[in-house]
């Protein structure tokens, strides 16, 4: 079992991300969430990359799925 | 975006765009037919925009592109202005579609060059062969693989012996054969024969999944000029649209006979421009498209990051052994005294066939015949001068002149050798010498030649090799600088030296064959690894891994690289300039609406088609 505060990495994909600005948008609200050390969106691939406390990633999952929502309605979160 | 909502939209801007143009030659002035045919066309091209810039305000976002283009042409509207209000957002559609276009292709070619993941592994289980996932397949098991098929995990051949194409892997177009023994890495394609092996790495360690690991989260590590642009998009629009507002209520209420109806018109050219989109989305576009062609090609960057740094590249340092030279000791002169060269070759080999020695093996390889061992007995080895044996009743000694004087033997010694040299001697008297080094690679002077015409300041080589060796190899490749004796603690030193020496913006590029290097790959700017193929330490060592043994690939990257930057800059420069251009016109009356859309859609599109030559990179060699 990993131990609190133990970092892992989460990869999912932003299926329908069209536009490059909202793809900076949700990099940089995704990155300041409590408890994310990183986070990066490819545009290109379409793929959404966060680094952060293993404890809390289902609580920043569910965060940044939010956050995607939020300033791409039309984005789906889907598991990479 | 699904590709059938793709197409509706452009049916739908296409009728639009009819409609428009019809209203445009019926028009009569102050007709309300002719408005009504103009709001048709601009809700038939516009709704959606609309219908978003409506949904979107609802969520509290308001500097949304939805929301400026829609404030932008009702705005039109209301000055009067139909003509253009319908334009303005027939042109962002266009501009829409064109990007999702574009978008769409480099994601299909990001598709095809993933094309390497193989679908499935045969494995035998028993007495079956089953057809499975790689990633269920566990090390020592035993695949098939049958001409045509993918390897799908590293592994080793057990038999068959096939060619295998590894160009997916390395953009070599040379197949490789493979007989038992030999390591069969996943991705290549087994062109020939049928082949059972046995696999030795799990899928998610095996090469193919590495590489595609490597190319896919490439675009994460992002360079300065998208962090650049991020920045600035993140400033540009909301201080556009303030000085919209502001330009659009001002002066009216300020200068005396300033009208609203020109004002407004001032500021909602500047909405139109206040998007810019047109960098955000060709700056990575024109990152991917390099980082995709140069590992087309066999080079795998792993970030936009070194992409850029490797475009400012000043001094290229090489380290000699199996980066400019093969690393593998070859017979190169074979000077015999009173016997054949061939004779000498034999009387050396067969002195020297029990020896491990990479110098006796290179003297096996080059005489290249079997050896009968019992012509040989009384094998005697003196640690750092050679061996004397008896062949065909003979004594043979053969090293080096140590040896040579140790057994009283008359020779005179080569002067200006590069390498080893192996004297030998028959019964005491002296027989010549055989010269055997490191082979310089084949394409070894081109790619320092290249490296030159891409304007590298500087080529250095470092290497532990003693100085007359090393001069004369760097004399011959034609390189700036070398530096000779070095230990391993020294190559950082002498780098770390080097890194204070240049310019500040330039960068240092440290090609190393990620062995025993490792150190020396992470302090330089960028680190480039060789021969990666096959090689785990060289894949992780490096930011740049050039997966064949070729030097002159390194030339290639630059080349890739300062192309990239060559793209990236034009687009920004272009784009800021054209928007700042039109801006400072708009605000003094003299540019139109027409102007302003070109001004975003125009120069988003030619920013576009720009960044996607960058696809396209089979022009650079």
């Amino acid at each position: 079992m990993p131990r609190k505060g133990e970092h892992m990495k989460k990869v999912c994909r932003l299926d329908g991300l069209g536009c490059a600005t909202c793809a900076a948008k949700i990099e940089n609200a995704v990155a300041k969430l409590p408890g994310v050390s990183s986070a990066s969106v490819n545009f290109m691939t379409t793929k959404m990359v966060i680094e952060g406390e293993d404890a809390r990633m289902d609580e920043i999952m569910d965060q940044a799925t939010a956050i995607v929502k939020k300033v791409e309605p039309d984005v789906v979160v889907r598991k990479a | 975006m699904k590709p059938n909502e793709n197409q509706k939209k452009l049916i739908k801007t296409i009728v639009g765009a009819v409609i428009y143009a019809l209203a445009i030659l019926t028009r009569v002035k102050g007709s309300p037919f002719s408005l009504a045919a103009f709001l048709v066309a601009y809700f038939i091209i516009g709704g959606d925009v609309l219908w978003r810039a409506a949904r979107n305000i609802l969520r509290g976002k308001v500097f949304d592109e939805n929301f400026l283009m829609s404030l932008a042409t009702i705005g039109a509207f209301i000055v009067g202005d139909f003509a253009e209000a319908v334009a303005v957002m027939l042109f962002y559609q266009v501009g829409e579609l064109f990007q999702d276009y574009a978008v769409d292709q480099s994601r299909k070619s990001i598709a095809s060059l993933m094309n390497i993941r193989p679908d499935y592994a045969v494995v035998q289980r028993g007495e079956t062969l089953e057809k499975v996932d790689p990633d269920e397949v566990k090390v020592d098991e035993i695949i098939v693989i049958k001409p045509g098929e993918r390897v799908p995990l590293d592994a080793v051949v057990l038999s068959g012996s096939s060619s295998i194409d590894t160009s997916a892997l390395t953009g070599e177009s040379l197949p490789r054969d493979v007989d038992a023994g030999d390591a069969l890495l996943s991705g290549c394609i087994n062109i020939s024969g049928l082949i059972t092996a046995r696999v030795t790495k799990e899928y998610g360690e095996s090469t193919v999944s590495k590489i595609l690991d490597l190319v896919e989260n490439a675009g994460n590590k992002k360079s300065n000029s998208e962090h650049f642009i991020t920045k600035f998009a993140g400033v540009y629009t909301p201080v556009v649209v303030i000085v919209a507002v502001l330009l659009a209520l001002i002066p009216p209420l300020v200068v005396p006979g300033a009208t609203f109806r020109e004002w407004i018109y001032r500021g909602l050219i500047f909405l139109v421009i206040s998007c810019p989109c047109a960098l955000v989305i060709s700056i990575p576009l024109s990152f991917f498209g390099g980082i995709g062609g140069a590992s087309r090609r066999g080079i795998l960057v792993k970030g936009s990051n070194y992409l850029e740094a490797l475009a400012q590249t000043e001094i290229v340092v090489f380290d000699k052994t199996g980066t400019l030279t093969k690393g593998t000791f070859t017979v190169q002169k074979i000077a015999p005294v009173g016997i054949s060269q061939s004779e000498l070759l034999e009387r050396a080999a067969c002195a020297e066939s029990y020896s491990n020695h990479p110098i006796s093996q290179s003297l096996q390889k080059a005489y290249g015949k079997v050896i009968d061992c019992a012509r040989i007995r009384d094998v005697e080895e003196t640690s750092g001068h050679g061996l004397t044996a008896c062949v065909d009743e003979k004594t043979i000694a053969a090293g080096n002149a140590k040896l040579m004087r140790k057994l009283g033997v008359t020779f005179t010694e080569p002067e200006d050798i590069i390498g080893t040299v192996v004297h030998v001697a028959e019964d005491g008297v002296y027989r010549g010498y055989i010269v055997i080094a490191d082979e310089v690679k084949e394409d070894a002077a081109r790619a320092i030649a290249e490296l030159k015409a891409a304007n590298i300041h500087q080529t250095i080589m470092l290497t532990g090799d003693a100085k007359r060796i090393g001069e004369r190899v760097a004399s011959q490749l034609g390189l700036d600088e070398v530096y000779t004796e070095l230990l391993p603690v020294d190559k950082v030193t002498k780098v770390e030296e080097l890194l204070a020496k240049k310019s500040p913006r330039g960068k240092l590029a440290f090609v190393g064959d990620g062995i025993n290097d490792a150190p020396v790959l992470a302090r330089a700017d960028i680190g480039i690894a060789m021969g990666g193929l096959g090689s785990d330490a060289a894949i992780e060592a490096a930011d740049i891994v050039i997966m064949t043994d070729e030097p002159s690939k390194i030339a290639t990257a630059i080349r890739v690289s300062q192309k990239t930057l060559r793209i990236v800059k034009q687009n920004i420069t272009f784009a800021l300039l054209v928007k700042g251009v039109v801006l400072l016109l708009g605000a003094l009356g003299y540019a139109s609406m027409w102007a302003a859309i070109f001004a975003d859609v125009g120069v988003a599109i030619l920013a576009i088609l720009n960044a996607i030559r960058m696809l396209n990179v089979k022009s650079i060699k």
